[in-house]
């Protein structure tokens, strides 16, 4: 059942809100910089796409074209994080953190400065764009380099949440988001707090863990109410941070249940699922599957076609769990 | 700034040559490191420290200061030395470089040593570092001042013609760009590895005024940065041009020294030479 302390949305069964994690982040971003005059937005030409336009017109002094151009977008942000400024760099994810990898590792990173690097358009619901915008491999190059923080947000609530709590912290972030609009599940009272995962659904006594990140949390929420009705208990855990990863809930949600399946729109490899397995193997080993990408890239369709496609539907996860539960 | 007096420019030589010993003395100590590059540059980091920049040893932070940032990371030995002798930390520990433990680092890092500003090593982006703070700067209507010292040979990358192309389209009049124009990077000449000529034209098309001074006229070099500050609408960059090595004349010109360090045995005869240069230059000047 839903765990009533998250104060998840009553509709998110039936006809859930819609809306995309990048328009929480650009509503996030604008109250971040009412309260914090250090703000500064970094556009790589993809001001309305990746949702600073509003804040561009609130805070046209503020507000800061780079052209196309990623891999100077880093070090410029570096450079306003070490006058004092906070930078939130903008772009689809595959150009940012993608094309500039090094100049985030170099002077964001080891430099450690205050820098929030966002990744848009994550996944393959991307959609009609094809391949080349949709980031796959982005949580895993940014949860490698020391000093970054990853976040996922699940829904555009908590994007907005991500997005204050990115500008209210230290060091370089990396915040990722989708461009299609998804079920809003959280409401504004919903816990939120960096590197604590919220476990949002238990049945009694589970036989499986789900811990999802991103938009398909939702997926994972219908499967474990598909499993419901096959009698197979489940928890289902939306692991918002990727870095810190929370372990203490992980290995307690896991261990309890004996068997996981880890959910994310990312490749298998260097996800949420690799992080979750490095931590599992060195504390209490389980069967695990993985719902992601399988070593693939994606192509052109519409959002639902290429998860469905790429095998990460609710009956992939339920699949998933009952083969976790049989390797046992 | 007023006008150098003959017996300042002779303190700055002077400061220059026992910078330069410096250097040769932490590589030797290091066992590995550049060696062309921070001593062509030496007489510009003796200039910067001792005269062009409005910074205080004591206090790294110091609001208001300018910023220096290094963008060829590798030449950091010049800068170091150039701290040291500053006063930003005793010069002994110039002798911990490259070593375990040592705030030293092979190449820069902000977070290890104060007053050091960036992080770079990796090439081609140390001017887009430098052009946000300046931006930044001027978002604050800061009165201070960003230097970037570059290589030549780091302008095959892209990185520096997008940040070159964006500092001109902001008219950062508060940035001043000085390259290292030795005309060597690892593989060779930067004329047979990647023709950078005509580096004038290209600045200056990307809405940069261009100066041109010699990188070991000390008095030549501080003027080109006085008149980089009357400049309005524009970033100046400076091209200095540099003999690799300079103050050693088994080193100067010869690119096989960019990217190793002497032996002891190289070392003594090295620092013979510039113990011997520093009478050349008293007798110069008297």
């Amino acid at each position: 059942m839903l765990i009533p302390e998250m104060k998840l949305k009553v509709n998110i069964f039936g006809t859930p809100d819609m809306a995309a994690t990048r328009d929480g982040f650009g509503a996030g971003l604008i109250e971040a910089a009412e309260k914090d005059p250090r703000i500064v937005a970094l556009s790589a030409d993809l001001t309305e796409s990746t949702r600073v336009e509003a804040f561009q017109k609130k805070f046209p002094e503020r507000f800061i074209e780079i052209g196309v151009a990623e891999q100077n977008m880093a070090a410029l942000a570096a450079g306003f994080a070490e006058y004092g400024k906070i930078p939130f760099l903008t772009s689809y994810a595959t150009f940012s953190p993608g094309r500039n990898n090094e100049q985030i590792r170099t002077t964001l990173s080891i430099n450690n400065v205050h820098a929030i690097v966002c990744g848009m358009h994550a996944g393959v619901s991307v959609g009609p764009d094809g391949a080349t915008h949709q980031a796959l491999e982005d949580m895993g190059l940014m949860r490698m380099q020391p000093h970054m923080t990853v976040i996922s947000p699940c829904d555009s609530e908590e994007a907005r949440k991500a997005t204050l709590a990115a500008a209210a912290g230290d060091g370089p972030f990396y915040l990722r988001f989708g461009r299609e609009k998804t079920p809003v599940m959280t409401a504004a009272d919903t816990p939120f707090k960096i590197g604590k995962a919220n476990v949002l659904y238990r049945a009694d006594s589970p036989v499986c863990a789900v811990f999802a990140t991103g938009p398909l949390v939702h997926n994972a929420l219908l499967a474990a109410r598909e499993l419901e009705k096959e009698g197979i208990r489940i928890s289902v855990t939306n692991v918002h941070t990727i870095k810190p990863l929370d372990t203490e809930t992980i290995v307690r949600e896991a261990g309890s249940a004996g068997a996981l399946v880890s959910v994310e729109e990312h490749q298998i490899s260097g996800g949420l699922g690799s992080a979750i397995a490095e931590l599992l193997v060195q504390t209490k080993p389980l069967p695990q599957e993985f719902i992601g990408v399988h070593d693939q890239f994606g192509q052109s369709g519409t959002p639902v076609e290429l998860i469905e496609h790429y095998g990460m539907g609710v009956s992939h996860i339920v699949d998933a769990v009952k083969k976790a539960i049989a390797r046992k | 700034m007023e006008a150098l007096l003959d017996s300042e420019i002779k303190q700055l030589e002077k400061k220059a040559n026992e910078i330069r010993q410096t250097i040769i003395e932490m590589l030797v100590a290091a066992g590995s490191g550049h060696t062309a590059g921070p001593l062509g540059m030496t007489d510009i980091f003796t200039a910067l420290y001792f005269r062009v920049l409005n910074h205080d040893p004591k206090n790294p932070d110091m609001e208001g200061r300018d910023r220096l940032i290094l963008s060829n990371g590798h030449i950091v030995p010049v800068r170091y030395a150039a701290m040291a002798h500053a006063g930003y930390f005793p010069v002994e520990e110039c002798l911990t470089l490259r070593k375990f433990g040592s705030r030293l680092q092979g190449h820069p890092e902000r977070t290890k040593l104060p007053g050091l500003e960036s992080t770079s090593g990796p090439l081609g982006s140390g001017l887009s570092q430098a052009a946000g703070i300046a931006y930044a700067m001027r978002m604050d209507g800061a009165k201070s001042r960003v230097y970037c010292a570059m290589s030549d040979g780091e302008h095959d990358s892209g990185n520096i013609w997008e940040a070159m192309m964006w500092a001109g389209a902001n008219k950062l009049s508060n940035l001043t760009g000085i390259i290292d124009r030795n005309n060597i990077q690892i593989d060779g000449y930067t004329e047979s590895i990647m023709p950078l000529e005509p580096l004038r034209e290209k600045y200056e098309a990307f809405n940069w005024h261009v100066l041109e001074v010699d990188g070991h006229n000390i008095p030549q070099f501080i003027a080109a940065c006085e008149e980089a500050k009357a400049i309005y609408e524009k970033p100046t960059v400076i091209i200095a041009h540099t003999i690799p090595g300079k103050g050693i004349s088994e080193i100067e010109r010869d690119y096989r020294w960019h990217g190793k360090p002497p032996n002891k045995e190289e070392a003594a005869l090295f620092l013979n030479e510039l113990r011997t240069m520093q009478g050349k230059i008293a007798s110069e000047h008297q």
